[in-house]
């Protein structure tokens, strides 16, 4: 209200004045970025803004389709052949060893028949190319060519020839995302193969691995494998993840542990995204002479 | 208007549409996938800034608000992490809208570089805190990279409004 009483006409009316807008903007942006960041609530109206954006996307992402495509088409006849002969070799070995697999699986299932142990389920693979990296610099990440049509959920984990590549952590219709093991969000439960010991490794970014929280004094070493544990029920037991590069246990009641991942964490193009184990294991029934420990829930 | 106020050329005003046109054009070009090949230019920061500048009166921080969603949806970076940039972009650019305008386009263009950059610091930060790695100091030539294109967009953009021109002699302008 003006001094005399009367409104200013309305061809001078502009809204809030632009710092106000400014702070307005700015705390809506703030709220948004800590709720998908630090909660994640925002998943669902990202779902539902890229279905609203996704011809765009389909009409942006065309001329890099016709650039791969083009590489491929163009890729020389020697290449081809190249790695036609390797494949081949690749294949006599495989077929070597999957004939073993067979007979060792037979026996794995009557062994466990005898234990009354549960069977192991066997799980659904999807297999997808990899499209391009993720355009976020921030993170590594990469996108594959499929999606929830082809049965692609979150938290399935992607591995190609040599081990684990990393785990799904977006999904749409028919594409999805992977953030790969040597991000820093990324960690998978891993276990010594030599021996058995247990540890979680964690992403360094840029092609580097490190178990964290593990004592100094463990049997650990330069060169041991290590492999999926399969512990937090996301990931299948026994899946090669990395070699140990080096440990140094002078530092920290912690040893450093740096490793090297074992598949081409950021070369690979072709992998495989395994499905889950539908059925998980039942808890071990309690002793009978022992008092029933309450079980806690696992996530 | 003119293309710059020291200009004698007049300009036929500006349609929405066109505006709202380039910014989803602009959002299109964002949503090519380059990988991790540095230095590709921020379409929709450039084009923002542009509008922002040109038409400050019908183009601010509402557009970079929702133009920065829907890049950080077809970027699957952190929501709210371009829109909170590209609000300070647009924040930035209708403050200087006016002594801009008094500038040719290469002077224009060294104004806006550092509002690009500052909305590149303020990505960085946000996603540092929030537990990021690093990309890089690659990350910041994609605004040397757009800054360079000022120049040509400015004529692309203006084409529509530009009449041909009629001499006249009676007519002082």
């Amino acid at each position: 209200m003006s001094p005399a009483g009367h409104q200013a006409p309305p061809i001078f009316n502009r809204g809030p004045a632009p710092l106000v807008r400014l702070l307005i903007l700015v705390s809506l942006c703030l709220a948004m970025l800590v709720a998908d960041l630090r909660f994640r609530y925002l998943e669902v109206l990202r779902q539902g803004l890229s279905v609203a954006t996704y011809p765009l996307q389909m009409a942006a992402s065309t001329p890099a389709d016709f650039v791969r495509n083009a590489s491929i088409y163009f890729g020389t006849l020697v290449q081809v052949q190249l790695e036609n002969a390797d494949l081949r070799r690749k294949q006599l070995g495989a077929g070597d060893r999957l004939l073993r697999f067979e007979q060792l699986e037979q026996e794995n299932a009557q062994l466990r028949g005898l234990l009354e142990m549960s069977q192991r389920v066997g799980v659904r693979s999807v297999a997808a190319d990899i499209l391009y990296d993720a355009p976020d610099p921030f993170a590594l990440k990469v996108i594959l060519d499929r999606g929830t049509q082809q049965g692609v959920e979150t938290g399935l984990a992607v591995v190609d020839a040599n081990g684990v590549l990393g785990q799904v952590t977006r999904v749409y219709p028919i594409q999805s995302e992977v953030t790969l093991l040597t991000d820093r969000n990324q960690a998978v439960p891993i276990q010594v193969l030599r021996n058995g010991l247990r540890g979680v490794l964690f992403g360094a970014g840029r092609g580097r691995l490190e178990v964290r929280f593990v004592l100094a004094t463990a049997d650990i070493q330069p060169g041991d494998k290590l492999v999926t544990s399969g512990l937090d029920g996301v990931f299948l037991p026994g899946l090669p993840v990395a070699e140990v590069e080096s440990v140094d246990r002078e530092s920290d009641a912690f040893a450093v542990i740096v490793c090297k991942p074992l598949a081409g964490v950021e070369r690979s193009s072709q992998v495989l995204v395994l499905g889950r184990e539908t059925l998980p294991p039942p808890p071990p029934e309690p002793e009978p002479g022992q008092p029933v420990a309450k079980s806690r829930p696992r996530r | 208007m003119q293309p710059t106020n020291r200009s004698s050329r007049i300009l036929l005003p500006v349609r929405l549409w066109f505006i709202h046109f380039s910014l989803l054009v602009a959002l299109g070009l964002a949503y090519v996938p380059t990988g991790r090949f540095p230095g590709v230019p921020d379409w929709v920061a450039l084009v923002l800034a542009f509008w922002c500048i040109r038409e400050p009166r019908r183009i601010g921080m509402g557009a970079g608000f929702v133009f920065g969603v829907l890049v950080d949806i077809g970027q699957g970076a952190a929501m709210g992490q371009h829109a909170l940039a590209y609000v300070v972009l647009a924040y930035l650019a209708n403050g200087l809208a006016r002594r801009l305008m008094w500038f040719p386009a290469l002077q224009q263009a060294l104004h806006v570089l550092p509002m690009l950059l500052v909305s590149q610091i303020l990505m960085v930060i946000v996603r540092l805190i929030a537990g990021a790695e690093f990309p890089g100091w690659w990350y910041f030539l994609s605004s040397f990279t757009s800054v360079m294109l000022w120049l040509p967009l400015t004529y692309l953009l203006l084409l529509p409004q530009y009449q041909p021109v009629e001499r006249d002699d009676n007519r002082p302008i």
